[in-house]
């Protein structure tokens, strides 16, 4: 029940908000508090497949209400429950066109997160999937930049493809089966397993592609950077920091254990479609000269190291993507914190008008500099742990290239480092220029960065709790 | 006191934390006091760890807490105490403690001196993490930790462009080696399914799969790229003059006595593993023997008095990776601990010069100062003979030790090497008497200004020049002492390979030869520089002046053509390749959705109306065609 309960929170919530106007933001902020309780009491059960639920909901189809979680939906849940408060305490001082819309919206798509990472029925999973998206449409169309409405129009066709194709691979799946429970987890996976192997290797790109395109992962990556970059911060951290975890996790739960002989007939293809996209990803991320664009083209770099870590299918690398989705999580939310402050102080995001933030902002300089050590994995800042595993992760895959795969990623560290350097060097060093007006970090944007350079750190010291979390989950999948 | 081990790291840690948390509100003077106190005491614990394994000879492991646990990849946060690592201690706190006072002076008159000495006991602690740490990970950590601090210290005036980008520049070049270190760690982790040394050591020779695949060797040489990294080897090694843009003490601690020396430490640490690669020995040999020579052909037409201490620090690497390259890892270890004591020296004194001279650092501009600036000069002068080898000074035992081992192996890199021998004598006399001898070449308001520096800046210099002439005498040669302390006291952690019997009228008559050259080099430079002329440099010299053009080489080959190629990914793949796809695609799309547009009412609540009855379609759909 208290699994329901975390969707059932934001999702009334959300509802609510609608009429609540003006009240809206505390609202959002009470419930994403309350929900944030709830993880953490999830996450710290010591048998969470005792908290599953189920209840009847369409019998004729085959298709229930089936919550359940293990290690990476509590992770992955609590990471969305410390995002979003940390969204709304960020942004408690701005003004919103229609709060109550706005708010409602965001919560909305929050129950829909939630649910993807606790659905264990495939139709809940593609309910929630919606559920999730729809929203955010919405918002960036809404409340978007200039070039909103065509932006929001190849991230609907992308995603909307994507989630189609999804769909008549899960019904597929589900006609195997037959009975109350088709679209239950156990029985797709029974049923994806036991189909010959070239049906596998043909649903494996049906499924694969939805997850491919909200990670993304090259070459279904073009939406990416358009939409965070006219996308409102809250929505962009909503995407890139919870909605990029619903394809990673989404192949970990719907993909590799359904169709085990199409991944593996798949799985050098797409670390090598990976390994492409973070070199490829990392050298445009080198010219952008847009913050928020070239953190977007470093998130793909990122996740393309994921990806590649978990389609090379060891257990230190699955251990270590469940780390990583957590830390690159907290970690961009943190530098999307700091791009919506300097553009909300300075009026741009263009790297060339920057400069001097460590004289007129310094905590603000500060925090920018540990934020972007964590997203060039230094040790000692969460970034590191995670990473490390991948990399391990690949290295020990059973691939015959394995070391070439590894190699070949690791460049992305040496030209994460000239991206991530070359932003500081224009935003908050140098002399300030154009960055002369606007203050430090007021109070609200002070307590969202503490609680994102607090994990940042404590992490990265001491990242026991979160490896323990996931462990357990990491030997199922891969023992 | 070795289980208190702990303490040493955390001094530097909590003036850090202080210093970092205080530095707009605290005072300097206070700043600067709890900087340097935090390392003195860290000095005194690493004292007492420095004896109690001098007199035990024992290795021990301190536990700290588990910091990796994942199946079978278990990396626990421990510290390993031996003979290697608590030389470091020293050398690192001693040198370190020394430098932060000499700062308190130095660093007086900038306004961001609290947060200075925040990064100053920052990168302190993460080099002792490094040394201190027990398997490779938490070297690691303290690896690219003191490249952090590196990082920011040299960038320390970041209003100034020229400056970051020597910071960015020494970062990222470091990150070059540290993927090989990565690489070097995962291959351990694959064939030895461990990290920490002594379990890692005491396996060598049980990994069928890694003898049979001679990972030895590639093992080896992924390391020692992380090793050219740090420690500035061919073809890494650009960034380190471009650091001298920090702070001069920063050069002192950080580019010369203590960071740039961990790749030496990294590989002597490893010996055993390298005893059993002889390829990448011999890869690490030939290295540090041209970067040796190319450093110290590169210093004698430098005119900035740092740069010439740069290239200096870079050919002195090169000649303790050549001892490493010969198997003579304690030489190499003796190098590091001689070098610390007279290129702090000299730095420091360069310091107290640009302070004196308000800034100037081209020595065209300088000359006579040694009526000025007494002491200065005659530690700094003690410094140019203990790096020149003269015979009693610190610099010329770990030398020979260096010179001799490299006979007992070939005899052509011993003569290479001593001609890299013989430049650094030339162009640190050359840098000597055209800065301290004969008569001032600046402006008159310059020489007026002109003074020795204060007490806080000229005790430091007395301490090192103390020892930078005694600090040989642990390791006297053969001929003269049967009894090499360093030696005896690191053979318990450090083995040497092929360790070569030179017969005593051999090391007679190398010694002799290399002296002999040596002071007839320094009175070549006094001739040459007597009457300095300044005339603009051609042919050899002019490429000289110019560092060989590698910088120019670099970005010709690889940071030109790296920012053309994202150029052209950005506006042909990805603008108009793939994207251009999708949007063509799309736009047949929205020719079709033109057709529907009527229910585009910008409405969200219709819209969310539509969902929810798409959705229920979806179900009747589906549910009939399971009927």
């Amino acid at each position: 029940m208290i699994l329901t309960l975390l969707i059932l929170v934001p999702l009334i919530a959300g509802i609510f908000s609608f009429i609540a106007k003006d009240g809206a933001k505390g609202l959002a902020l009470i419930s994403s508090l309350v929900t944030l309780g709830l993880a953490a009491y999830i996450s710290m059960a010591a048998n969470t497949a005792s908290l599953s639920w189920t209840m009847q909901w369409i019998p004729r189809l085959g298709a229930q209400l089936s919550f359940q979680a293990d290690g990476m939906s509590a992770m992955l849940c609590l990471l969305t429950a410390i995002i979003m408060p940390v969204i709304f305490i960020s942004n408690w001082n701005k003004e919103v066109e229609k709060p109550g819309a706005f708010y409602g919206l965001m919560l909305l798509s929050q129950a829909g997160i939630t649910g993807v990472f606790l659905a264990y029925d495939a139709l809940l999973f593609y309910f929630f999937w919606e559920l999730a998206l729809i929203p955010v449409y919405f918002l960036c169309s809404r409340w978007g930049g200039e070039k909103r409405i065509p932006v929001t129009f190849k991230f609907f066709v992308y995603t909307f493809v994507g989630s189609l194709m999804m769909l008549s691979a899960l019904i597929y799946l589900s006609l195997q089966n037959t009975g109350v429970s088709a679209y239950s987890w156990q029985n797709i996976v029974r049923a994806g397993a036991s189909l010959p192997a070239v049906q596998q290797q043909f649903l494996f790109w049906l499924i694969f592609i939805a997850f491919a395109v909200k990670m993304p992962i090259f070459p279904f990556h073009t939406w990416q950077p358009d939409t965070y970059e006219q996308s409102p911060t809250p929505v962009t951290i909503i995407l890139s920091a919870l909605m990029v975890k619903m394809g990673m996790f989404g192949v970990i739960r719907w993909l590799m254990p359904v169709l085990p002989a199409g991944v593996a007939f798949w799985s050098n293809t797409i670390i090598i479609l990976s390994v492409i996209g973070i070199i490829y990803a990392s050298l445009i991320a080198i010219v952008q000269t847009d913050l928020k664009r070239l953190v977007a083209y470093s998130s793909i770099a990122h996740m393309g190291l994921m990806s590649a870590a978990a389609f090379a299918q060891t257990n230190v690398g699955l251990h270590g993507l469940m780390v990583q989705m957590f830390n690159h999580g907290i970690n961009i939310t943190g530098m999307w914190l700091i791009v919506s402050m300097v553009e909300q102080r300075w009026g741009t995001r263009d790297m060339g008008k920057l400069g001097g933030m460590a004289i007129t902002a310094p905590k603000m300089a500060i925090a920018l500099v540990i934020i972007s050590l964590a997203n060039v994995a230094l040790p000692l800042t969460n970034g590191f742990i995670g990473e490390f595993m991948l990399f391990n992760g690949l290295f020990e895959s059973a691939s015959p290239y394995h070391i070439t795969f590894m190699v070949v990623a690791g460049l992305g560290i040496i030209l994460g480092a000239v991206y991530t350097l070359n932003m500081v060097q224009k935003t908050a060093y140098g002399n300030a220029t154009a960055m002369t007006t606007g203050g430090d970090i007021t109070a609200n944007e002070y307590v969202g960065l503490a609680i994102v350079i607090g994990l940042i750190l404590v992490l990265g010291i001491y990242p026991k709790p979160l490896l323990d979390m996931t462990a357990g989950f990491a030997n199922m999948m891969i023992p | 006191m070795t289980n208190l081990v702990y303490l040493v790291p955390l001094f530097p840690l909590i003036g850090f934390l202080i210093n970092g948390i205080g530095w707009r509100k605290m005072p300097k003077s206070a700043g600067g006091a709890i900087g340097s106190i935090a390392i003195l005491a860290s000095f005194i614990v690493s004292l007492g760890i420095f004896f109690e394994v001098k007199s035990t000879g024992a290795t021990t492991i301190v536990h700290l807490f588990d910091f990796i646990q994942s199946g079978k990849l278990y990396i626990p946060f421990s510290f390993q105490v031996d003979a290697l690592s608590s030389l470091f201690l020293l050398i690192i706190t001693g040198i370190g403690f020394l430098i932060h006072v000499y700062s308190t002076s130095y660093m007086h008159d900038d306004e961001g001196m609290v947060k200075y000495f925040a990064f100053l006991n920052l990168f302190v602690f993460s080099m002792l993490l490094l040394v201190l740490g027990a398997n490779y990970l938490i070297m690691f950590i303290g690896w690219e930790g003191v490249g952090l601090c590196s990082y920011l210290l040299i960038g320390f005036w970041f209003k100034n462009r020229d400056y970051t980008n020597a910071a960015k520049k020494a970062f990222i070049m470091n990150r070059i080696g540290d993927l090989g270190f990565l690489v070097g760690m995962l291959m351990i982790l694959f064939h030895f399914g461990t990290l920490t040394y002594a379990d890692f050591f005491n396996n060598l020779h049980n990994s069928d799969v890694a003898i049979s695949n001679n990972m030895y060797n590639w093992i080896a040489i992924c390391l020692f790229i992380g090793a050219m990294g740090k420690s500035a080897q061919i073809p890494l090694y650009t960034w380190l003059p471009d650091a001298m843009a920090g702070p001069t003490p920063v050069s002192a601690l950080i580019h010369a006595a203590t960071m740039v020396t961990a790749g030496i430490y990294m590989i002597a640490r490893s010996s055993a593993l390298y005893n059993l690669a002889p390829l990448a020995q011999n890869l690490v040999g030939i290295i540090g023997l041209a970067t040796a020579i190319l450093a110290a052909s590169i210093a004698i037409k430098q005119y900035d008095i740092k740069k010439v201490l740069a290239y200096s620090t870079v050919s002195q690497l090169g000649f303790m990776f050549l001892a490493l390259g010969m198997g003579a890892y304690t030489t190499a270890v003796f190098h590091v601990m001689t070098h610390a004591f007279f290129k702090a020296l000299l730095f420091l004194g360069s310091g107290s010069v640009i302070h004196a001279m308000g800034g100037e650092q081209d020595i065209r501009k300088m000359g006579g100062l040694n009526k000025h600036m007494r002491i200065t000069g005659i530690t700094f002068l003690i410094g140019c003979l203990a790096i020149a080898g003269i015979p009693g000074f610190s610099g010329f035992f770990s030398k020979d030790e260096i010179l001799a081992a490299t006979y007992a192996h070939s005899p052509v890199m011993y003569y290479l090497a001593l001609g890299a021998a013989l430049m650094t004598a030339f162009y640190m006399f050359r840098l000597y008497f055209l800065t301290f001898t004969g008569s001032f070449r600046g402006t008159e308001e310059q020489h007026h200004h002109l003074h020795e520096s204060p007490a806080a800046m000229t005790i430091p210099l007395i301490v090192l020049a103390f020892f930078a002439i005694v600090g040989g005498y642990v390791g006297l040669p053969p001929v003269i002492s049967e009894h090499h302390s360093l030696n005896s006291f690191l053979r318990s952690v450090v083995s040497n390979f092929g360790e070569h019997e030179l017969s005593h009228a051999t090391e007679w008559m190398l010694m002799g030869l290399s002296s002999g050259l040596v002071i007839i080099t320094i009175i070549i430079a006094y001739a040459v520089n007597k009457k300095p002329n300044f005339a603009p440099n051609t042919g050899l010299a002019k490429t000289l002046e110019n560092k060989w053009y590698v910088d120019e080489l670099y970005d010709a080959v690889i940071v030109n053509p790296l920012q053309k190629l994202s150029g052209l990914l950005d506006r042909f793949a990805e603008r108009m390749g793939i994207d251009g796809l999708v949007n063509g695609v799309g736009k047949i799309v929205r020719w079709g959705s033109d057709r529907v547009r009527l229910l585009q009412s910008g409405q969200v609540g219709f819209y969310i109306f539509v969902m929810v009855i798409g959705m229920t379609l979806l179900f009747a759909i589906s549910f009939f065609w399971i009927q």
